[in-house]
């Protein structure tokens, strides 16, 4: 029978749950996960009954593990902690110790998730969030199945989260989900890409298939081409070891801006469930035609950021940089010209550029429509009448915007594009929750839209790879563009006729 | 009541005015607003309009300066003088940034905007007719009277889609459950008495929600509520709920050694209904909900610090306590939960103040 009670809540019930972190003491857990948890917490919206289990290699005992996670609470929460909260939160919390290869670390775990189940006198579902490198993924997941933690009693569920990257090449990709698949079925499986977990890129969806005024026009007769801009204004700061190796094209092409792309070109879905949304994006990464290698240096740009001026104050380039090899050849800024091929899209280009010390901090999809056939008028006097452009802001300030021409007060028909703006933060209430707030309770309720499934990150991977392949192929240097500018100057030869970078 | 919000950037005031005056010096306001930094904009979520005694305003001023980032875009109060003919006003525009700050370009800066109109008596009964040129058109219009003042609500109801209303306010619970229906024929009825009661009803509903306990829900034998003694109206809705959500036929409850007790007929058994005051608790709404199942079983919930304690034993005897864990959200927490409940849709207050109402008959 159904839950009757449900009927009208806005957080529904998740089952009971009890929630290990693998690299509980870094980085990402201690800036993003814990306070996602607290926030949780706070907010009545964890399960009702949790626990959490830190696990690393740190040999901590579990009160310095709550001191450690209580601290990264107070430090990084979106909201001061209310102590009564953390207190009870905190209680709930065990840690294990010791390598990932070592099988004794999974018995533990066992012997600790048993517990925790024995307590509550039933079996709570289990959540296994890996937040390692990723070269312990396929460790973690083996252990986990040679430990008989992959899966439970009937009555329960256990779930893998799996942090991004989700390997750095196609083969690695397809490596670590065959061996995920060894062991976990992909239901429970949940790749997080935490662009998908941001409002705003939901927001997308009810933007495109809520309203009737945009899916008409929203094909290949109206829409002349599409631009997706993922610029920083700061360099790599303290990332050089995890950057140096990944690049712009691995950092951000192959999985977020690929999946804002699927947004802007997926065909509506039957209904919103996991599997169709992702049934649609999917069919559009096998859209895009993969480039062969002769042809990526007409489609792809890579550059570093060379020394400069941003913000006001002298920026050091990227060789400069702490814990940069001298002759790194890894690209910081990139950019793409893709082709979705099919009814809807064929011969609509789709630009996308991503780069760290570009002008300034801007994510947004800017969509250009055709210009319009004839103008009935002279332009005398006039800025110009452009082609409308539809831009989606996703960061700093989410929104929507529409240019369009508009009369110059007076005698004349003189005409300039002026802006109609809507701006999220004007029209509602609610703070947006952390992106990792909202996935963490997705995976714990199951519902997985917001992953990414094993058939599409190899789609996103079988675009990027030729190019990271002949991009490591190809000896340096790198086209440089200076810190605080619009990025290198070869990225404007990607653009077709009469297209242009928008300004960042 | 103006100036008690927060720091003002602009204001504007004048004795003896009209709606048409205010209406133009808040657009005038505006637009110098706007012309002198472009990053300051308008926020648009909802109009709140607020019929209030003059005397008491600065107390709701105070509570609507708690609700933080659930504040609407534009406020209108309207302050009650007994005596007054004329209509004075002060308009006011406030920045969503620290005091002293300018917003950088590029940045964004909401404007809220406040209108305070203080009128007499004579003014109720056609007090739509100062409001309307007030509101922003298109935006959800709450309204929202805690001193009462039913003329001027009548009045102004057909301008809202909103009423926030709290039933706990009202001395007697039944007229203030009979005043929500009333409402609710007219406008979508936010209760603050039924948004106090949320945490516990979801914490109800995951009770239940695990398969093998589902059935449970069938055999439900007692519900105990112990209540904030100002807070009955709570614990009525919360009672209405299950009625409504589970088919129970409530009858209506009567008096027994300070306890209000009665029962409501399910498909498979009678279910003892009890509400008691609990006088031990400081803050407004539910101090503990207990079921009991024909099969045995025993649920408890209790307020507690960092959530709700449960309580639970299994016909073999065996018992568990857990915490659920929670914020309180607090007084001003419930009344900006309130406003941001104006812009949603709950299917299931009608029908358990429907049920709760039938208990006090």
């Amino acid at each position: 029978m159904d839950n009757p009670l449900t009927e009208g809540l806005e957080r529904l019930p998740v089952h009971p749950t009890t929630l290990t972190i693998f690299g509980g003491t870094g980085d990402l857990a201690k800036r993003k996960l814990l306070p996602a948890l607290y926030n949780l917490a706070h907010e009545g919206a964890l399960p009702e009954r949790f626990n959490l289990v830190g696990a690393s290699r740190s040999d901590l005992p579990d009160e310095e593990y709550r001191a450690l996670a209580a601290d990264a609470i107070r430090e990084f929460s979106r909201r001061e902690p209310d102590e009564d909260v953390l207190t009870a939160l905190l209680e709930r919390v065990r840690y294990v110790s010791g390598t990932f290869d070592d099988a004794s670390v999974f018995e533990r775990l066992g012997t600790v998730l048993d517990e925790f189940d024995a307590e509550a006198g039933q079996p709570l579902n289990r959540a296994f969030y890996l937040s390692t490198a990723p070269e312990f993924f396929p460790i973690i997941v083996e252990q986990l199945g040679q430990a008989g933690l992959n899966c439970h009693v009937a009555a329960s569920e256990v779930r893998c989260i799996i942090e991004k990257p989700f390997g750095t090449t196609l083969e690695e990709a397809q490596d670590l989900n065959q061996r995920v698949l060894a062991v976990f079925e992909e239901s429970q499986v949940f790749r997080i890409d935490h662009y998908l977990g941001k409002e705003t890129v939901q927001n997308m969806m009810a933007f495109r298939f809520a309203n009737g005024l945009f899916e008409p026009v929203w094909n290949r007769n109206y829409i002349d081409h599409v631009q997706i801009t993922a610029a920083e204004d700061i360099g790599i700061g303290s990332r050089a070891g995890y950057y140096d190796n990944a690049g712009a094209l691995r950092d951000l092409v192959q999985n977020h801006m690929l999946q804002l792309l699927c947004h802007v070109a997926m065909e509506p879905p039957v209904d919103f469930s996991a599997d169709q949304v992702r049934d649609e994006k999917v069919k559009v990464l096998h859209a895009i035609r993969v480039p062969e290698p002769d042809e990526i240096d007409r489609m792809a740009v890579r550059a570093q950021y060379a020394a400069g001026t941003s913000g006001g104050e002298d920026a050091s380039g990227y060789l400069e940089e702490e814990g940069v090899p001298e002759d790194s050849n890894t690209e910081t800024y990139a950019a793409l010209r893709l082709e979705v091929q099919n009814w809807r899209w064929a011969g609509v280009p789709f630009y996308l550029r991503t780069g760290k010390r570009l002008a300034r901090k801007v994510t947004e999809i800017a969509v250009t429509l055709k210009p319009v056939p004839h103008l009935a008028f002279k332009q005398e006097g006039s800025v110009g009448v452009k082609p409308n452009q539809l831009i989606l802001t996703l960061q700093p300030n989410e929104g929507v915007s529409l240019s369009l021409g508009a009369k110059i007060p007076g005698t004349r028909m003189s005409i300039r594009p002026v802006n109609m703006e809507f701006l999220y933060g004007t029209a509602f209430l609610s703070q947006s929750p952390e992106a990792y707030e909202r996935l963490i309770m997705d995976a714990m309720r199951g519902d997985a839209t917001l992953f990414t499934r094993n058939d599409e990150v190899e789609a996103q991977w079988r675009i990027c790879d030729p190019i990271v392949q002949k991009w490591e192929a190809t000896p340096g240097p790198l086209p440089q563009y200076a810190a605080g500018t619009e990025g290198p100057s070869p990225a404007e030869e990607l653009t077709l006729g009469a297209d242009q970078w928008r300004a960042i | 009541m103006e100036g008690d919000l927060t720091a003002s950037d602009a204001v504007w005031s004048e004795r003896d005015t009209s709606p048409g005056a205010i209406e133009a010096a808040l657009r005038e306001l505006l637009r110098a607003q706007h012309a002198e930094n472009a990053s300051f904009v308008p926020a648009r979520v909802l109009n709140l309009v607020v019929v209030v005694d003059a005397q008491w305003s600065g107390e709701i001023a105070n509570r609507l300066a708690k609700v933080g980032r659930f504040h609407p875009s534009r406020t209108i109060v309207c302050a009650v003088e007994p005596g007054r003919t004329t209509l004075d006003a002060v308009a006011s525009l406030t920045g969503d940034i620290e005091a002293g700050e300018i917003p950088k370009p590029g940045d964004v800066a909401l404007i809220r905007e406040l209108v305070v109109v203080r009128c007499g008596e004579r003014h109720l009964a056609h007090l739509d007719t100062v409001v309307d040129p007030l509101v922003v058109t298109d935006l959800v219009t709450v309204l929202w009277a805690p001193h009462g003042h039913r003329e001027a609500v009548d009045s102004l109801l057909h301008l809202a889609q909103v009423v926030l209303v709290d039933s706990v306010d009202e001395p007697d619970v039944k007229e203030a459950l009979g005043r929500a229906r009333e409402l609710s024929d007219e406008a979508y009825v936010v209760d603050l008495a039924w948004l106090r009661s949320t945490p516990w009803r979801e914490r109800i509903a995951a009770t239940f929600d695990p398969t093998r306990l589902r059935p449970d829900l069938q055999t439900i034998s007692r519900i105990g509520i112990r209540h904030h003694p100002d807070s009955e109206a709570a614990a009525l809705l919360l009672v209405g709920w299950m009625a409504a959500r589970l088919d129970w036929q409530p009858s209506r409850l009567v008096p027994r050694n300070g306890t209000m007790v009665g029962q409501a007929h399910a498909r498979r058994q009678d279910v003892a209904l009890s509400l008691e005051p609990a006088p031990e608790l400081s803050t407004r709404g539910l101090a503990s909900v207990e079921f009991e199942t024909a099969g045995g079983r025993w649920f408890k919930l209790d307020r507690g610090p960092g959530g709700l304690k449960a309580h639970y034993r299994h016909t073999r005897g065996t018992e568990r306590e857990w915490t659920v864990l929670g914020a309180s959200r607090g007084e001003a927490g419930i009344l900006g939960e309130g406003i941001r409940q104006a812009l949603l849709r709950d299917p299931t207050y009608k029908p358990a103040l429907e049920k709760a109402l039938t208990l006090t008959r």
